[in-house]
């Protein structure tokens, strides 16, 4: 039985895009496979005893070597801030080449706390910064130095001791570009050296807190529990600084989705799943329930998606368990039909996860292809023509084209680059100054324009005669002639309407990242968790790779 | 110093600022990245183009032919250029194709090192006395080496150089026949056991 990959006028749908929950696919995930068999070690560790100072942890193979540097520093109270537009952070972390010499380290010291305003080299891959939970911090802190454990309730309402507020690599501020280092294997898959970074710097968290409580009440302390460490994660602050990296990576965004989109059809193509496979998936289903009962946030939004998800399973564990026979041929085939038929969207992409667990033979050959040579597609076929470029418009953007730009609703808002940050903002064009200078992410708004102009345009015109007069619609025709190729590369709705919710794109991006926990703090920020329940670094060789449904929070 | 990805982005938005569409202002960035990547002065000369960029008063060329004069200014190369890059498959047949007064040439060249990808030929540029040969936008072999911004290139010329071998037949075959001795005579034994398939491969 062949079974088609999804329609993406249905999936790349935004409020699809933003029911995305993590699975096997997500890049901590695949970064943990990769790297388990790596050499960890920390190396320098010279904090005093508030804890500030640097240290350095390391993952080594063969001659080579990535080296987490972290420089720990105080930070006033009222200077704490996890906006885009705080200047200084409780630590900063850059993630290095190699192993750093006594001069990398004063040159680092100097440039790395200042994150934006400061330059790093082709020697640095990644750069971070991240702020105390101060709350989960203090108390652990206060009670390892009084020789006792924390307070797990507490913990797992945080879940994490400390939070990133930024993650940068690819040539950001000096960084390495990306073509020095893409061929390597282990790092052929997309984020890996940033999930290294967060990964490393949450040992450093736990490191770093044993030592202030040791040097509080040396005869008492105790260390934190490992099992209580392994259930604690990296926290980390989004903005909509994420949300214009999906429309501007069309072919990269293509390639996750299609990566889950090829694993969902390869498994509901399986004529008799293996009763362990199916046991697994139950095991894992049931199990996950923990991270969805633990997930607590303030938003309304998120509180009612949580709660659809909630009975949506308990509706889909019912149907399990009374009428749902494994042996069937195709049975989860038959599982997804039932799912997309009686499920919220929450749900159906939560179980579309779920079903990817046992099946390590077909996630991990797609996990190397989630990368993506950009600049191959970068050039226009400008030999095609115009009823080409028509017919492709009207085949992919059939739901944009119906759109109605004259209506002030969907033309709401506009997307620019703030002055003082250098990052992406949205704003609503009708209230406030801007919109002239808005940024290429209207795509919707712009295709119905290009197709307004291809009507009555004659249809044998070749694109390079139709762009020397149209070179104001070039980005989109550009944008066309990928998505022709790439099915899943754009987004099928419109980015700049009245009901947008940002927080729906970022949430794609996280939940490929592999986050959980997503606690919405407005419709254009939100909290995450990562690593939550992951083995920590001295534990890869052997570990659980289901790990992420034992958490005990 | 700073990353090609950073140069990428500042070219970019640098371009949209000065006027041009976002399409055209994407290509521009990644050109000066290019040119950054093989050694050649793009930031200098993008940067000094946008400055004299009113004053000049530059011309479009939306459509190449084989003679482009310009009416009374320099041509504008970044729209000569894209137009040069998307209209190459109609142009690719003719042997030579001439331009007179490339404002900024420098920033012309990136298009043309790209239809060299496009088409699969080299192309030999000329602007004035400098001479470029564009290798399929792999690398640029040149006589020129300074690090400074040229103004315009009052003639500037573009061949089309046939895919044909540089060296001669003669040449190949003597090469050819010292590799030959790397290898193995073959006794009637090493015929029958060395290859794989043996003698019973038409089965």
């Amino acid at each position: 039985m062949e079974v088609k990959l999804r329609n993406p006028n249905v999936i790349m749908k935004l409020s699809r895009l933003g029911s995305f929950h993590q699975s096997k696919l997500s890049f901590l995930r695949s970064f943990l496979k990769e790297f388990k068999d790596w050499e960890y070690k920390r190396g320098l560790f010279e904090l005093d005893e508030f804890g500030h100072g640097t240290a350095v942890y390391s993952f080594k193979k063969n001659t080579r070597v990535y080296s987490l540097i972290c420089f720990a520093n105080e930070l006033n109270e009222k200077e704490r801030s996890d906006r885009v537009i705080a200047t200084k952070w409780d630590a900063a972390f850059t993630l290095y080449d190699g192993v750093p010499s006594k001069q990398d380290l004063d040159r680092l010291r100097n440039e790395v706390p200042r994150q934006e305003v400061g330059r790093l080299s082709y020697k640095e891959l990644t750069l971070s910064r991240a702020n105390k939970s101060v709350r989960a911090f203090n108390h652990v802190v206060e009670s390892l130095s009084q020789g006792k454990q924390p307070d797990i309730e507490l913990l797992s309402k945080i879940g994490y001791l400390y939070r990133t507020t930024a993650v940068y690599g690819s040539g950001k501020f000096g960084l390495a570009d990306r073509f020095r280092i893409k061929h390597r294997k282990e790092i052929y898959g997309p984020f890996r050296l940033e999930m290294m970074l967060v990964y490393l710097v949450r040992q450093f968290t736990f490191d770093q807190v044993n030592h202030i409580a040791k040097h509080k009440n040396s005869r008492k302390a105790v260390s934190l529990d490992l099992e209580i460490c392994r259930n604690l994660g990296i926290g980390n602050s989004t903005g909509l600084g994420m949300a214009p990296f999906i429309v501007n990576h069309p072919t990269l965004l293509n390639n996750w989705i299609f990566a889950r989109e090829t694993a969902l059809k390869n498994i509901r193509e399986i004529k008799n799943v293996k009763i362990e496979d199916s046991d697994l998936f139950k095991l894992c289903l049931k199990k996950s329930i923990k991270n969805i009962t633990s997930w607590t946030t303030d938003s309304n939004y998120q509180q009612k998606k949580i709660r659809s998800l909630l009975n949506d399973l308990k509706k889909f564990i019912e149907f399990m368990e009374t009428n749902f026979d494994f042996s069937k041929e195709f049975s989860f085939n038959e599982v997804y039909l039932w799912v997309e038929k009686n499920l919220e969207e929450e749900c159906i992409e939560y179980i579309v996860s779920m079903m990817m667990e046992p099946y390590d033979d077909i996630i991990n050959p797609l996990i190397n292809k989630m990368s993506s040579e950009e600049e191959k597609f970068f050039n226009i076929p400008t030999e095609r023509t115009v009823l080409d470029l028509k017919k492709i418009l009207e085949e992919k953007y059939l739901e944009i084209l119906k759109i109605d730009f004259s209506k002030k609703e969907n033309n709401q808002n506009f997307w620019f680059i703030s002055k003082n940050k250098e990052e992406p903002r949205m704003a609503d064009r009708f209230k406030e100054n801007g919109s002239d200078l808005e940024q290429p992410l209207a795509i919707a708004r712009d295709i119905k324009k290009l197709y307004e102009v291809l009507l009555v345009t004659k249809s044998s015109s070749t694109i390079d005669k139709f762009l020397a007069i149209n070179n104001h619609l070039r980005h989109v025709v550009r944008r066309a002639f990928i998505v022709e190729k790439f099915p899943y590369s754009e987004i099928q709705d419109n980015t700049i309407s009245q009901s947008i919710i940002p927080i729906d794109m970022l949430r794609l991006k996280l939940s490929f990242f592999g986050a959980l926990k997503f606690d919405p703090r407005s419709d254009k920020w939100l909290r995450i968790c990562m690593f939550q329940g992951a083995p920590l670094p001295n534990e890869l060789k052997n570990y659980d790779a289901h790990w992420v449904y034992n958490s005990i929070n | 110093m700073k990353s090609l990805s950073e140069i990428d982005t500042t070219s970019k938005r640098a371009s949209r600022a000065a006027g041009y569409s976002w399409g055209i202002s994407e290509e521009v960035g990644k050109n000066i990245r290019m040119l950054e990547m093989f050694g050649l002065p793009g930031i200098k000369n993008l940067n000094d183009f946008f400055k004299k960029k009113k004053k000049y008063q530059f011309e479009n060329l939306n459509l190449i032919s084989l003679n482009n004069k310009t009416v009374k200014s320099h041509f504008c190369p970044i729209i000569s250029g894209t137009s040069f890059l998307d209209q190459i498959k109609s142009l690719e047949n003719l042997n030579e194709i001439k331009f007179e007064k490339i404002g900024y040439p420098l920033l012309f060249l990136p298009f043309v090192s790209r239809a060299s990808e496009v088409v699969g030929k080299r192309l030999f540029l000329k602007l004035d006395d400098r001479e470029f040969l564009l290798n399929f936008n792999n690398n640029i072999y040149s006589n020129f080496i300074k690090n400074n911004i040229i103004e315009v290139a009052n003639f500037v010329s573009i061949q089309f150089l046939n895919n044909v071998d540089s060296f001669l037949e003669k040449e190949w075959n003597e090469l050819y026949q010292l590799s030959e001795d790397t290898f193995v005579e073959e006794t009637d034994s090493l015929k029958q056991s060395g290859a794989g398939a043996g003698l019973t491969d038409n089965d």
